[in-house]
């Protein structure tokens, strides 16, 4: 019998989900005032009478002091009485197969209430005024269903059973293609959904023939998802031929040759003090920490099932990022996370959405709660991050997701030995994210929701979090040689790449399923979250079981690390795949890319003659804007804080709301030594110069670091490269020129990289368009520094009337892409370049300056220069500031004493200091040899007042004014 | 006595174990992470502990409702060894999610046999969670763990925390017996009798109650998180000089080992 529970608020009681999707409606234009009621319930099969249910629902299922339930079989017209006159219920349910944590939740309790339940699903109804059909469809497609993963019943609901999987009956596929002409190849890459290249389906067919026999599915799903794009980063780590106005270069190996040149050009000159422990060769990068710790980090992103299911997307973005650390060495503890958003503006008129787009304010509320209870439940405090708005975002948006771990020492390395067993741990395995590795290597078209739709999951936060508690536990024990996470590509991946030195057996009818019916190859590549393989010595095995069945996670072995040097598939004893190692991980063809970077010819950016007037309209529009508005609305809605090791929040200042330049964190309770986290980006820049983007990212990452107080002799940096499709050479010369600055900024700082990831082909064809809608080029930097004690931190908040207040670092006329460019309207102008070798400089001296206590607040200066740098520090410390241009070190060149240019330019390596009258000259002996300049005084009449050198008030406003046009924006 | 052993709960998903664990060894006890099974498992594993810990996190996700599944298993398997606890005159402290199992499950506050429970917490009025610091006045002098304290600043990080009691009088008769202890106010010490407005009251809580103890005291739940504030730079704003020698938070684990001593 299926019986249903439903549960509402109880009368006097707010309907919140009735309130959020009448917001919405009214958000979206689509009714003004809907009046919704809504009901959250369970579908609950087995032989159960209605006493029973009516117990679940009082004692279990509903809260009685604030809610009702109505309880029936499924059918029954009680269970369709509307709460009031002319509403007609909507019903939406995860589709089968899809993952409700809730139900699995519920299925166990219910269990252990003694009754004999089968399946549970879980619900959402909602009563519905009387709509036009239409709108009815749009409300149920905008708001209340995603169509990836849930389905909408208008009306009773009409099944008698629930879904629950068919059994599987094994039947070996093979793949004819050695008889297969290009064609027949271009064809099976694309409707297989292998998005190989045919260059690369050729090799595949040449190898076969070779071995006279045709490939099974499962090892041509094996060769696709090692050969995706996601999985070897084949383009960025591939040959390259690139052309730039200063000639030609020839890349074996792009990546290597600059990224990883410079880390490893950095360790040689540290020689003994090399701080690097594995770089570029792990899950994620580990640095040394303290005596006992190294610290991991690692940055994903998890972009294209994000655009079509955000919370979903995000979801399992964060979950899997949290398994990189886990999966390096032999595993590390996860102790904080960080997130950057890419997205269209959540104001875009929604007839401005491209067909088969999911709108950017849906998108943006979807993947914050997606971020939010991965994150909260993992008990991981989220605690840096940014939000980068453009309309080139609105079918592409961009969630990076990052995660910090902290390993000891002596862990922080792997090694699979012959004989070990491969032991499955974590969650089943489902048809969940069958083909994301090679989707995501894919354009996203309007079709991509029909095609893809299983390449969109939904987490089990408690599942990973359950895992990591029992894998912290066997790794001190030693129960186990190695491990690594499943992600992309799933078990194929995972196995593949553990095993690539040695060889491995699989037996996969030994994985546990979520339910019945998946195919040898399905197990095989299925991407379900929350799992983990291990490289467990047999000795071990019973030890290591128990534990993990001492706290409720399941333990397989499902094969053997076999010293053959192929990678063997059995199902029931039938062989379904027989590769060899070298050929998986050696045989792809190589390929040749051409890259090209053109220099824009720079048009100069036009300042208007009537320099000496009030710019404080500007200052507030430049708050106001989206990219440099409170993120409050967010930020509140992570735990930032447990693990108790919180020292600079995201938020700080009298009022707690003020922005900080970087998170600090101690996370090792008995001791001071804190990490800082931050980052940097700005892809207004690379529409003139992804060099100078690049290199302004890191400038802004490692200042934001230094600004709180972190040693810049001791910051590791992680890329993230999004881009567009890089099959168009200038798109890929774009990316090579941003990694030469890379390369060049990193060396000239002494900023290693330690890990990186690329997400190529962030375009969206909408139907019928002939050009696609690229994203800008998104370069991601992210900073992970050390400070020795985390009392010496400082914040950005003004702390005291009276004291002084200096600028570090010089001024340019570097307008171009700068945010008062931009609430401007003015095109052109130079991108903000940095003097690398002042940089160094100027970190190590302010570095100098903060750890002597000699500085009482600091700021870096990003988007909207000093004015808005200035006004921040003011309502942040709940006082006033007043400052003089006159003094601002300057470079030598025209344009540059233009207030504008003074007030807004974004030159980098620039922050301002607050320095108490005493210490003033001390500030000053530190900073010798580095620009700065005195310019004025913090006051106690809660204005920010900035004179120009001509003797213009050009900035003056109370700081309430300033801070409300900054809260208000994000304020949802 | 004199160390007194706490038992810190772990149950799936728990996640301020450590640290809570962390703040009670400083304070003075031997504070020990054990796992639901093994107390499911052999029930009398309590009677090695003066002080029963559940702290904050998301229990089996908080699927259905925050921290409802740990509710009822302790009411299925654990109601009489917790019950004997609570009688030897041993501590219990809830903290958040801890807070929600031990009001579920009737630990705290007992239920009547035909309305059931007094009192619940439920969704914030935002409908959301949120990480705030919040000023709390402490009520009564009834609670062992709020002894000499008279204020705290402490964060709160939930989603499920507005505590509503079942109607009026039940408020007032909670309100009557002194149970109502720890209170919201805003930063310049305004509470009770009048609302306190968001975002200083965070959830909307009924009388502002951020935390309740039993009628003897021993007994507490609370939403604020006391374990984020024990150091100095806990405090989010000691970089401006605002914070003591010591978080607000930590009076609080004192409070409980100086009860043994």
């Amino acid at each position: 019998m299926l019986w249903e529970v439903d549960i509402y608020p109880k009368p006097g009681q707010p309907d919140l989900t009735a309130a959020a999707v009448a917001r919405d409606a009214a958000d979206l234009g689509l009714a003004e005032d809907l009046a919704v009621a809504a009901a959250r319930g369970y579908l609950i099969q087995g032989d159960l009478r209605r006493a029973d249910l009516q117990r679940l629902a009082e004692e279990l299922l509903a809260d009685p002091v604030v809610e009702r339930t109505v309880v029936a079989p499924v059918g029954d017209p009680l269970l369709c009485q509307s709460p009031a006159d002319g509403r007609q219920p909507v019903h939406v349910l995860p589709k089968p197969g899809v993952m409700d944590p809730v139900a699995q939740t519920a299925l166990s309790a219910i269990a252990d209430f003694g009754l004999p339940v089968q399946a549970v699903r879980t619900l959402k109804k909602y009563w519905i005024p009387s709509l036009a059909e239409a709108t009815l469809r749009l409300l149920i497609s905008k708001i209340l269903a995603n169509d990836a993963v849930e389905q909408a019943i208008i009306g009773p609901l009409d099944f008698q059973h629930l879904e629950v999987g068919s059994a599987y009956r094994f039947q070996l596929v093979t793949v004819p293609m050695r008889r297969m002409d290009d064609e027949a190849l271009e064809r099976l890459s694309r409707e297989g959904q292998l998005y190989l290249s045919l260059v690369e389906m050729q090799t595949i067919r040449a190898y076969y023939r070779q071995l006279g026999r045709d490939p099974t599915d499962a090892e041509l799903e094996t060769l696709a998802q090692t050969w995706s794009e996601h999985c070897s980063h084949k383009t960025l780590a591939g040959r390259i031929e690139y052309r730039d106005e200063r000639g030609q270069r020839r890349f074996e190996n792009m990546l290597r040759e600059t990224i990883f040149a410079a880390t490893n050009r950095i360790r040689r000159q540290l020689g003994e003090e090399d701080w690097c422990v594995s770089v570029f060769q792990d899950n994620a990068g580990v640095v040394r920490f303290d005596d006992r710790h190294n610290v991991v980090f690692k940055v994903e992103t998890h972009n294209h099932p994000s655009a079509l299911e955000p919370y979903g997307g995000a979801n399992t973005g964060i979950g899997g990022v949290i398994r990189d650390p886990l999966g390096t060495g032999l595993g590390a503890r996860p102790i904080c996370n960080t997130d950057v958003f890419c997205f269209a503006p959540p104001d875009t008129p929604a007839e401005r959405i491209p067909a088969g787009v999911l709108h950017p304010r849906r998108v943006m509320t979807g993947v914050v709660a997606g971020v939010r209870d991965y994150g909260n439940r993992m008990g991981i405090p989220t605690v840096s991050g940014a939000v980068y708005f453009d309309p080139r975002y609105v079918a592409n948006p961009l969630v990076y997701c990052g995660n910090v771990g902290l390993i000891p020492r002596e862990k922080s390395h792997k090694e699979v030995r012959p004989g070990d067993l491969i032991v499955a741990v974590g969650g089943r395995t489902g048809r969940d994210g069958i083909h994301g590795a090679t989707f995501s290597s894919a354009e996203l078209t309007s079709q991509s929701e029909t095609v893809s739709g299983g390449a969109v999951q939904i987490g089990n936060a408690i599942t990973e979090k359950m895992l990591v508690d029992v894998l912290m536990v066997a790794r001190d024990r030693g129960l186990y040689h190695a491990i690594t996470d499943c992600g992309a590509g799933g078990f194929s991946s995972a196995v593949g790449e553990m095993g690539s030195h040695i060889g491995a057996e699989v037996w996969l009818e030994k994985v546990p399923l979520k339910y019945e019916g998946l195919s040898y190859t399905e197990i095989w590549i299925s991407e379900a979250q929350e799992r983990m393989v291990l490289a467990v010595p047999p000795e071990h095995w019973d030890q290591l079981h128990a534990l993990c069945r001492s706290e409720n996670v399941e333990a397989t072995v499902i094969g053997r690390f076999e010293p053959t040097g192929r990678l063997r598939l059995l199902y029931d004893g039938h062989q379904v795949a027989d590769l060899d190692m070298h050929f998986l991980h050696e045989g792809r063809p190589p390929v040749v890319r051409q890259a090209v970077y053109e220099p824009r010819p720079s048009e100069p950016l036009q300042l208007t003659a009537d320099a000496e007037r009030d710019y404080t309209p500007e200052v507030l529009e430049i708050l106001g804007s989206l990219n440099v508005a409170s993120k409050h609305w967010i930020i509140r809605q992570y735990d930032h804080e447990v693990q108790g090791g919180s020292v600079i929040k995201p938020l700080v200042g009298a009022a707690n709301d003020g922005p900080s330049d970087a998170a600090v964190l101690r996370p090792v309770l008995d001791s001071h030594r804190g990490i800082v986290v931050a980052c940097g980006m700005n892809p207004c820049y690379g529409d003139l110069d992804t060099y100078w983007m690049a290199a302004s990212a890191i400038d802004e990452a490692v200042r934001n670091c230094v600004a709180v107080g972190a040693d810049p002799r001791r910051i590791a940096l992680l890329d993230n490269f999004c881009w567009g499709n890089t099959d168009r050479p200038e798109t890929l010369g774009s990316l090579v020129r941003a990694a030469l600055a890379c390369h060049d900024m990193a060396v000239a700082l002494g900023t290693p990289f330690i890990s990186g990831k690329d997400s190529l082909n962030n375009e969206f064809r909408p139907q019928g368009a002939d050009e696609p809608i690229c994203i800008p080029p998104s370069l991601l930097i992210s900073a992970l520094g050390q400070v020795a004690d985390a009392r010496r931190c400082v914040t950005m908040d003004l702390k005291r009337p009276g004291n002084a207040v200096y600028l570090v670092g010089t001024t340019r006329n570097e307008l171009g892409g700068s945010h008062w460019a931009r609430v401007q309207g003015l095109r052109g102008g130079q991108a903000p370049q940095v003097d690398a070798r002042q940089a160094r400089q100027t970190f190590l001296a302010l570095h100098q300056a903060i750890d002597a206590g000699r500085v009482r607040a600091c700021h870096d200066l990003s988007e909207g220069g000093l004015a808005v740098a200035a006004a921040e520090m003011a309502f942040a410390g709940a006082f006033g500031l007043r400052l003089s241009l006159a003094a601002v070190a300057r470079q030598t060149e025209p344009g540059v004493d233009h207030p504008a240019v003074l007030l807004f330019s974004e030159s980098n390596t620039r922050f301002l200091c607050e320095v108490e009258p005493q210490h003033a000259e001390a500030f000053e002996q530190t900073m010798d040899g580095v620009p700065c300049a005195r310019l004025g005084e913090v006051t106690d009449d809660g204005r920010l007042e900035i004179i120009s050198p001509g003797g213009t008030a050009v900035v003056q406003e109370s700081i309430d004014v300033l801070k409300q046009a900054w809260l208000k924006p994000l304020d949802w | 006595m004199a160390t007194p052993r706490v038992l810190v709960l772990r149950a799936p998903g728990t996640n301020c174990d450590v640290e809570t664990a962390f703040a009670f060894q400083l304070a003075g006890a031997r504070a020990e992470l054990v796992h639901i099974n093994r107390l499911l498992e052999n029930p009398s594993l309590l009677l090695r502990y003066q002080i029963l810990c559940i702290p904050g996190g998301f229990s089996y996700g908080d699927d259905v409702a925050a921290g409802k599944i740990l509710a009822v298993q302790i009411q299925h398997h654990l109601a009489e060894g917790v019950n004997r606890f609570k009688l030897a005159g041993k501590l219990i402290l809830g903290i958040c999610n801890g807070f929600q199992v031990l009001l579920k499950s009737g630990v705290l506050l007992e239920p009547d046999p035909r309305a059931g429970l007094p009192a619940t917490l439920t969704w914030n009025d935002s409908g959301r969670f949120e990480d705030r610091w919040v000023y709390l006045g402490v009520q009564s002098s009834r609670c062992v763990f709020l002894q000499q304290i008279q204020r705290m600043y402490l964060p709160v990080a939930h989603a499920e925390g507005k505590f509503v009691a079942r109607d009026e009088a039940t408020l007032g008769r909670l309100q009557a017996a002194d149970q109502l202890v720890l209170r919201y106010q805003t930063r310049d010490g305004q509470d009770a009798p009048h609302q306190v407005p968001y975002p200083d009251n965070p959830n909307g809580s009924m009388a502002n109650v951020a935390g309740v103890c039993d009628p003897t005291g021993r007994v507490l739940g609370l939403m604020p998180h006391p374990e984020r504030h024990i150091h100095p730079t806990h405090h989010p704003r000691w970089s401006r000089g605002e914070a003591s020698s010591e978080g607000d938070g930590m009076q609080l684990f004192r409070n409980a080992v100086a009860y043994f001593r």
